[in-house]
């Protein structure tokens, strides 16, 4: 672990109407931190995942990436994103594009990297997820976690400073989860700053430096796994553990 | 077969009427293509103002008889010197572009809202998303009802020979007027629309084979 910051939260809060999403979140994750959110349906994992990444934008409070406070007013977002990578629970590829093309998108149009440069790019990250002889298939063809890997190394090809997997295997056939957190732990193991929103407590417990308990839109609990699953501080941390594991 | 004899004498003429229809169909959906695109735009725009402005649009498209349109553009346009052609031409797209818009509103709604967020999580703007991702999707949803759309406007071209376009209609009436034998000349275009609608059902479905290919 690094000491530089990578992403600080400070008092943020984010509503839907008269649903008070997220209640005054205060958030640091470090670069090379691999953190795991947990926590019921409706506690607001995925919200805050998605402010992070300002697919949804906050009411109030501060998310300073990389060292400079963002706002919309004062920040491209499309280049913020272009840095936070997002990996969703149902995948989004893009139908019309084989995996080579899914992958090759974003580089191309929005980095301008050169096709033959793009393509090679996305040749040697699908060879990491271990898809390169599926390059040419459409997404149709392929299987949940083949999907949710070709997912991956599409957010890959932006080269981003930080990865946030929103329930990544929530999607997925009980004997496709495996192959998904194998390739996430590889990324965790390279040193690829991390969020992922999951129920999977395995993969919690083994890949993540820290935990969060969120429920109810607040941060109820945060420590490391081992310590937050088999010791909770809190009564409704322990409530919840109890009735997932 | 005296019919035949009738469909024989004629075709040189009936062939021109053809290529007119066939021009005043594809050049007004071509321009229809376009309209309809900047109205389905403004409707899914979420700007009120923009939203009523479509909205206004499709409503005097659809509350009004295609033949009163066709005149009101013809008397209009070719007081401006645009010919009866072109103002023809312009009349159809004007009413074609209606259904087309709520046609590509249709389809882009229809595609679910992850994709866009999936481009936009790439750092991609929102239009370089609709252009890459929403729109060739939602092209291919559009087009089994674009191409009925289609088939529609060449049949409604047909309305073009009441402000004196000689096309496939006009002259298979005046045809009839001349010889005093309507029902002959109705039954031959008949089959020249047929033949018409024939071929563009045909071009559709190879369109819609090709882009179907990732599915």
């Amino acid at each position: 672990m690094s000491d530089s910051i990578m992403i600080q939260v400070d008092k943020l809060n984010k509503s839907f109407g008269d649903l008070h999403v997220l209640k005054d979140i205060d958030m640091t994750v470090k670069e090379s931190d691999v953190v795991c959110l947990i926590g019921a349906s409706g506690s607001g994992k995925s919200t805050l995942l998605r402010c992070l990444n300002f697919l949804e934008i906050k009411d109030s409070g501060i998310i300073t990436f990389e060292g400079s406070q963002v706002e919309k007013e004062t920040h491209d977002l499309n280049e913020v994103r272009q840095k936070v990578g997002m990996v969703f629970q149902h995948f989004h590829l893009f139908p019309h594009k084989t995996v080579i093309e899914n992958v090759m998108e974003a580089p191309i149009y929005v980095k301008k990297v050169p096709k033959a440069q793009a393509e090679k790019d996305a040749l040697a990250l699908l060879e990491k997820v271990g898809l390169s002889d599926k390059k040419d298939v459409y997404p149709s063809k392929l299987s949940g976690g083949q999907k949710q890997r070709v997912a991956i190394a599409r957010s890959l090809a932006m080269k981003p400073d930080i990865m946030l997997f929103d329930e990544p295997t929530s999607a997925l056939d009980p004997e496709l989860v495996g192959e998904v957190l194998a390739t996430m732990k590889e990324l965790a193991e390279e040193g690829m700053t991390m969020i992922v929103v999951t129920h999977e407590m395995g993969f919690a417990r083994e890949v993540a430096d820290w935990a969060v308990y969120m429920h109810d839109g607040r941060i109820v609990e945060v420590g490391h796994p081992e310590q937050l699953f088999n010791h909770p501080k809190e009564e409704r941390t322990k409530n919840f553990l109890d009735s997932v594991l | 077969m005296d019919l035949l004899t009738k469909f024989i004498d004629t075709y040189p003429i009936f062939l021109k009427g053809m290529l007119l229809t066939f021009q005043l169909t594809i050049v007004s959906i071509f321009i229809a293509i376009f309209i309809g695109l900047f109205f389905a735009f403004l409707k899914i725009s979420k700007v009120k103002i923009l939203e009523w402005i479509a909205d206004l649009y499709i409503f005097l498209v659809r509350g009004t008889p295609l033949v009163v349109q066709i005149f009101i553009f013809y008397f209009g346009l070719t007081s401006l010197n645009i010919s009866g052609f072109w103002s023809v031409v312009l009349g159809l797209a004007f009413h074609n572009g209606a259904y087309i818009a709520e046609i590509f509103r249709g389809a882009i709604q229809s595609i679910d809202n992850g994709q866009m967020e999936a481009g936009r999580s790439l750092g991609m703007s929102a239009g370089l998303s609709m252009r890459r991702i929403i729109l060739p999707q939602a092209s291919r949803r559009a087009l089994p009802p674009l191409g009925n759309q289609f088939i529609i406007a060449l049949k409604d071209s047909s309305l073009a020979s009441f402000v004196g376009v000689y096309e496939l209609f006009n002259i298979a009436t005046t045809q009839g007027s001349i010889k005093y034998d309507y029902m002959s000349y109705l039954l031959i275009v008949a089959v020249y629309y047929l033949v018409l609608v024939l071929f563009f059902s045909i071009i559709v479905s190879i369109i819609e084979k090709r882009m179907a290919s990732s599915d």
